[in-house]
């Protein structure tokens, strides 16, 4: 199309068709761009708020009564207060330790530490049951101690976890690789110990980065689906996270209750946009996931 | 494992005295907090998947690996994610090209937007798009009279594919896209090329690398999706059922072997991905 405008054009009108030409062909291409957008995102976002909405608030206040709304939310805040500490722990100590030395391997260990968004979370949750589980490595001896994993929540928290273990690392990593050591090296010649350089020089120079990598686990841990799904067995009001309970509401056509657990996430993931919008333009970071 | 907790310890053994004091002070527990946790949270549940798996005879696995239903869901799982991925490979590659080159209202909201997929839980994704396509939803019901049935059919799995992995190819080709600069563009129109010549010619060869990764990528995790395909799908073997939901129906059965065989399948594929993309991003970064 354009092709053709471009070389049937006569040659005297030349200037003018270029300037008619610039002035149509961007805003086809937006044109599609946002349709395609709409279509795929816009449409289906606007929708989680207007099916919750639709008749007001009403309905959404009294879902968020319900003993198994609260116990679905109660559980999906736990298991990310249990999910970020831990990773969050991991998530510096891996950083730490891998971005200042190149040493061999470590190209291997950083495609490891990446591993967990290549696995399938239903694999994932797979996995954790063919070690915690009755039959499952652990399974004869965890029984034995009376400890149960599996369909409960401690396999919950250890699925999220999984899902969102490589976040903080992966954003701190490329902050401590720019910023080199320099800084921390003058602080041990003036005498400070361990914990005074991490605290007052790395802290402060990681803080964007690592804000950000809590934000991506919060959001991940907070929604995620198929890993808990397969370790939780679904009990309504015991391992019923948020997003179970959207699935489980929908499945038993209670539309109404699935799309106000849903709002909540959508605005989960609205705020999360908008900090990670915020940290990006405070650190120039556009990264790809 | 051994190797690489030990080489970092004696790699630097070579630095200053008070570089190596401090070494020793701290490097054995970074490192020992970070494998600790990676031998418990990963190493440990892929060990006790490939051990489970092995406890199969080689024919047996096979057996399962390659029946009818399984062969069926792969069929549905990677040619879906494939058209899907493929699909954000065009028009992801369209809107990093809008976004970057040029400007209109609410660029800013609408480049912030991209990354909603990340964001949004894929149970949120799953059911709101079930409602939009589904016969009486606000786009299912503009398609239903052409005949055209998307929520529970294999077409609402794409669906939901595209939305979950619409952002890779945007936000991979978008840098790319940013540094390639202008003055080759206008090069190539002095000397005479169409525009449609220095698309192909001049701007096309260096996004190549990028769009594939961010097609690769999109792959990947469309493969991997749960959440947001088995709400959308009506989850009928030979129709729309996709691998991740039949691992999830085998272990529902208590069928732990099948599940395991699935698992495994799909984990090697992912494994073979992740080392394409690393091999397509070295092969991006020649133009560095």
């Amino acid at each position: 199309m354009t092709k053709n405008d471009l070389s049937t054009a006569p040659p005297l009108s030349g200037k003018n068709s270029s300037k008619k030409e610039k002035s149509w062909v961007p805003v086809v291409l937006i044109g599609i761009a946002i349709a395609y957008l709409a279509l795929v995102l816009y449409i289906p976002a606007l929708n989680v708020f207007y099916q919750a909405f639709k008749k007001g608030f009403g309905p959404f206040l009294s879902n968020l009564t319900k003993p198994d709304f609260l116990n679905a939310i109660k559980l999906t805040v736990m298991l990310a207060a249990i999910a970020i500490p831990l990773n969050t722990v991991f998530g510096l100590c891996a950083a730490w330790a891998i971005a200042r030395r190149k040493f061999p391997g470590r190209a291997l260990i950083l495609s490891i530490l990446d591993l967990p968004f290549s696995i399938s979370p239903v694999v994932a949750g797979l996995m954790i049951v063919l070690v915690y589980g009755n039959n499952g490595l652990l399974g004869s001896w965890l029984q034995e101690h009376n400890l149960k994993i599996i369909f409960a929540f401690p396999g919950m928290a250890l699925a999220t976890a999984f899902v969102s273990m490589p976040f903080v690392a992966r954003e701190v990593i490329p902050v401590l690789e720019e910023t080199g050591s320099d800084q921390e090296e003058a602080a041990k010649t003036l005498g400070a110990n361990d914990w005074q350089i991490f605290w007052r020089v790395t802290l402060p120079n990681i803080r964007w980065g690592l804000l950000y990598g809590l934000i991506l686990t919060n959001a991940r841990a907070m929604g995620e689906f198929g890993a808990v799904s397969v370790v939780s067995g679904n009990i309504a009001g015991k391992t019923q996270s948020l997003p179970l309970f959207v699935e489980e509401a929908y499945k038993q056509y209670e539309t109404e209750a699935a799309y106000s657990a849903a709002v909540l996430l959508a605005l989960l993931a609205v705020v999360t946009l908008v900090l990670k919008e915020i940290l990006e333009r405070k650190t120039r970071i556009k990264e790809v996931e | 494992m051994m190797a690489i907790s030990s080489n970092p310890v004696n790699s630097k053994r070579t630095p200053t005295g008070q570089n190596f004091l401090r070494n020793l002070f701290q490097m054995p527990w970074t490192w020992r907090i970070t494998l600790g946790y990676l031998t418990v949270m990963l190493f440990l549940p892929l060990g006790a998947m490939f051990l489970k798996a092995s406890t199969e005879s080689p024919s047996e696995f096979w057996r399962i690996a390659t029946s009818p239903i399984a062969l069926a869901t792969y069929d549905v799982t990677f040619t879906t994610s494939l058209i899907a991925a493929a699909f954000n490979g065009v028009f992801g590659t369209l809107i990093a090209w809008v976004l970057v080159r040029y400007d209109f209202p609410l660029k800013r909201f609408v480049d912030a937007s991209i990354d909603l997929p990340f964001a949004l839980p894929t149970a949120v994704a799953g059911l709101t798009l079930a409602t939009i396509y589904s016969d009486n939803g606000w786009i299912g019901s503009l398609l239903a009279p052409l005949g055209i049935k998307v929520s529970f059919t294999r077409l609402g799995v794409g669906v939901a594919m595209i939305f979950i992995s619409l952002p890779f190819v945007v936000r991979t080709v978008q840098p790319v896209m940013q540094e390639i600069e202008k003055e080759m563009e206008e090069a190539a129109w002095c000397l005479g090329a169409s525009q449609w010549t220095t698309f192909w010619r001049v701007i096309l060869p260096p996004l190549f690398p990028p769009i594939l990764t961010g097609v690769a990528l999109g792959f990947s995790r469309a493969v991997g999706e749960y959440g947001s395909t088995v709400i959308i799908a009506s989850n009928t073997p030979f129709k729309d059922l996709i691998a991740p939901v039949l691992i999830f129906q085998r272990l529902e059965q208590y069928d732990y072997s099948g599940a395991t065989v699935i698992g495994v399948v799909l984990l090697i594929i992912s494994l073979v991905m992740l080392l394409g993309i690393n091999i397509l991003q070295a092969w991006g970064r020649r133009y560095d």
